[in-house]
C-alpha cells in the first residue's frame, strides 16, 4: 500500500476513498471465494494474494506518482524545492529521496517508497502556491519523517496482517464446515448454505475490523511524523500554521480562475449533487485539532 | 437539478438571481468599519458574449442596450484575456454603484443575456495603502451568493483576509458556503 500523505481536504473524497477500500475488500473476498470454489488450492491463492501485496509494496513509489499524475523534477527544474530537501536530509542524516511535483491545485504532499533509498517525496503545485518557504519546509520535514519512519513498509505489513486475519478466519470456518457436514447427508444442503453465508459475513467482518485498525495506525503514524518533522525544523508553530493553511477552510478555496475549467459549471448548470461527510474513525489522518494540540504541546516543551 | 435530468443528461439553464445584490451597501459599511476597506468606486459585470457572425457587432449592441449610462461616462466595456466581456461601472457611492449594476443587469437579462451572466465584482481598497491589499467582493448570479477575492502578486490569494471578510460581512450578505466555489478571478479589469 502506498503511504500517501493527504492533508485532509475533502470529506466527500475521504468517504469515496473509504467506500473504495470497502469495495476492494469485498472484491477480494468474492474473488477469493470464486477461486476456492473452482478448486484452486488455498496455498496458491494465499501466494497470489501476497504476491499482489508485495507488488504494491515494491512499486509503491511508482503507483503513487502515477495516480497523483506527478513527475520527477531535476534540481535544474526546481532548484528551490531540491535545496530544501537537501538541507532537511542533511539535518536528518538520511539519504535524499527523489523529488516530484504533481499538477494539482489541491494543496497536498506525499512521500512513498519501500525504503529511504528508493523513496520519492512529492508536492502539488497547489501547496507551493499557498505556502511560504518556511511552511513548505515544515511540510517537507513531515514527509521526510514518513520516509525515515519507513511508514510504507509498516502500513504494508499492517494491511497484510489484516488480510491474513481474514484468510485465517475463512480457513477456520471451512474447517468447521467440512468436519461438521460429513455424516448427515440429508441436512447437508441447507447447512452448507448457511455456513457459506456465515463464512462470507465473518470474513467481511474481519476485514472491516482490520481495515479500521489500519486506519487508526495510520493516524498514529501521522502524529509521529508531525512530531519528528517539527523537531527536525525546530519550529512546531510553523508546521501548525502550514497545517491550518492546507487542511482547514483555506485548503478548499481554489486558485483556479472562475472563467476557466469549472467556470462552465458555475455558469450554466446547477450543481448535480451535494456533498456528504465522513466520520473521523474512517480517516487516515487525525483531526486538524488533534495535530495542532500536539504541536502546541511540543512548542511549549521545546521552549521550556 | 433532479436525478431524472441527470440521468437524461440534461441540465436546465439556471435563471440568474438578481436580488441579494443590494446587500453590498450594508456590506461596504461593515468592511469599512471592521477591516478599513473602502470602495474603489468601480464595479464590473462579467458575462460571456456569444460567438459567430451574428455577434460581430456585439459590443456595439451592448453599448446601445446600456446607452443611458454610456453617455454619462459611467460605463465602459472591456474584453478580458479569457474572452469574457466586462461592463465596468464607475461611481463613488456604493449604493448607486449597486443600483447602476443592477440596472445593467436587468437590461442585459431582458435582452436574453441572463443565462450568460457569470458574476459581478465590486472593488475595495485599503483606507491607508498598502494595508493588507485590495479585496474584490464577487457576486455569483446563478447562486445568489457572495465571496471575497483578495489577489496578491504571482497568482496567490490572501486566504486569511478572505476568511476574515467572510466572518465580518456574513451577516450583511448571503455568503457562498461552499468554499470550493470561491474561484479566483485573476487580472480583474475592475479597480
Amino acid at each position: 500500500m502506498a503511504h500517501q500523505h493527504g492533508f485532509e481536504t475533502d470529506k466527500g473524497l475521504s468517504r469515496r476513498m473509504f467506500m473504495t477500500g470497502l469495495a476492494m475488500v469485498a472484491l477480494y473476498v468474492v474473488v477469493f471465494g470464486i477461486l476456492a470454489s473452482l478448486g484452486i488450492s488455498m496455498v496458491m491463492i494465499v501466494i497470489f494474494e501476497f504476491a499482489f501485496l508485495f507488488g504494491q509494496y515494491f512499486y509503491s513509489d511508482k503507483i503513487a506518482m502515477f495516480s497523483m499524475q506527478a513527475r520527477e523534477v531535476t534540481p535544474e527544474e526546481a532548484p528551490q524545492l531540491h535545496a530544501m530537501v537537501d538541507r532537511l536530509c542533511a539535518l536528518g542524516d538520511m539519504p535524499k529521496p527523489r523529488v516530484g511535483i504533481a499538477r494539482s491545485d489541491v494543496p497536498n504532499a506525499f512521500a512513498t517508497g519501500r525504503n529511504p533509498k528508493a523513496s520519492v517525496v512529492c508536492v502539488t503545485e497547489g501547496i507551493m502556491k499557498r505556502l511560504d518557504d518556511e511552511q513548505l519546509e515544515a511540510v517537507l520535514a513531515h514527509e521526510l519523517s514518513h520516509v525515515a519512519h519507513r511508514d510504507v513498509a509498516i502500513m504494508t505489513i499492517a494491511s497484510s496482517l489484516g488480510m491474513l486475519a481474514g484468510i485465517i478466519s475463512r480457513m477456520a470456518m471451512w474447517g468447521a464446515m467440512f468436519s461438521g457436514g460429513g455424516n448427515d447427508r440429508d441436512n447437508n444442503g441447507s447447512n452448507l448454505f448457511l455456513l457459506e453465508i456465515a463464512t462470507f459475513v465473518i470474513s467481511i467482518a474481519v476485514y472491516v475490523v482490520s481495515f479500521l485498525l489500519t486506519m487508526s495506525l495510520s493516524r498514529y503514524r501521522e502524529l509521529a511524523a508531525d512530531r519528528s518533522g517539527a523537531i527536525l525544523i525546530g519550529k512546531p508553530s510553523v508546521l501548525a500554521s502550514a497545517l491550518v493553511k492546507i487542511s482547514g477552510d483555506m485548503a478548499k478555496i481554489p486558485n483556479n480562475d472562475l472563467r476557466k475549467t469549472e467556470g462552465m459549471n458555475a455558469f450554466f448548470f446547477a450543481p448535480a449533487f451535494s456533498k456528504g461527510s465522513a466520520a473521523s474513525l474512517l480517516s487516515t489522518h487525525p483531526s486538524l485539532q488533534q495535530r495542532l494540540d500536539q504541536l502546541a504541546r511540543l512548542e511549549k516543551e521545546m521552549n521550556a | 437539478m433532479g436525478l431524472f435530468d441527470a440521468l437524461r443528461g440534461r441540465t436546465p439553464q439556471v435563471a440568474p438571481n438578481l436580488d441579494a445584490l443590494f446587500g453590498i451597501s450594508t456590506g461596504a459599511l461593515t468592511l469599512e468599519s471592521q477591516l478599513d476597506l473602502i470602495s474603489s468606486g468601480q464595479a464590473g459585470l462579467c458575462f460571456k458574449s456569444g460567438s459567430g457572425a451574428s455577434e460581430k457587432d456585439n459590443d456595439q449592441s451592448i453599448t446601445d442596450i446600456l446607452s443611458v449610462d454610456a453617455a454619462s461616462g459611467h460605463v465602459s466595456l472591456t474584453t478580458d484575456d479569457l474572452g469574457f466581456t466586462w461592463v465596468v461601472i464607475t461611481d463613488a457611492d456604493v449604493s448607486s454603484l449597486a443600483t447602476r449594476l443592477h440596472g445593467a443587469n436587468a437590461t442585459l437579462s431582458d435582452h436574453g443575456y441572463g443565462p450568460r451572466l457569470l458574476c459581478a465584482a465590486f472593488g475595495f481598497l485599503p483606507k491607508v495603502a498598502p494595508g493588507e491589499g485590495e479585496v474584490h467582493m464577487i457576486y455569483l448570479f446563478k447562486r445568489g451568493t457572495w465571496y471575497p477575492f483578495a489577489a496578491q502578486s504571482d497568482q496567490r490569494r490572501n486566504n486569511e483576509l478572505e476568511l476574515r471578510v467572510r466572518s465580518f460581512v456574513g451577516d450583511d450578505l448571503p455568503m457562498e458556503k461552499d468554499l470550493s466555489r470561491w474561484m479566483a478571478l485573476w487580472n480583474l479589469p475592475v479597480a
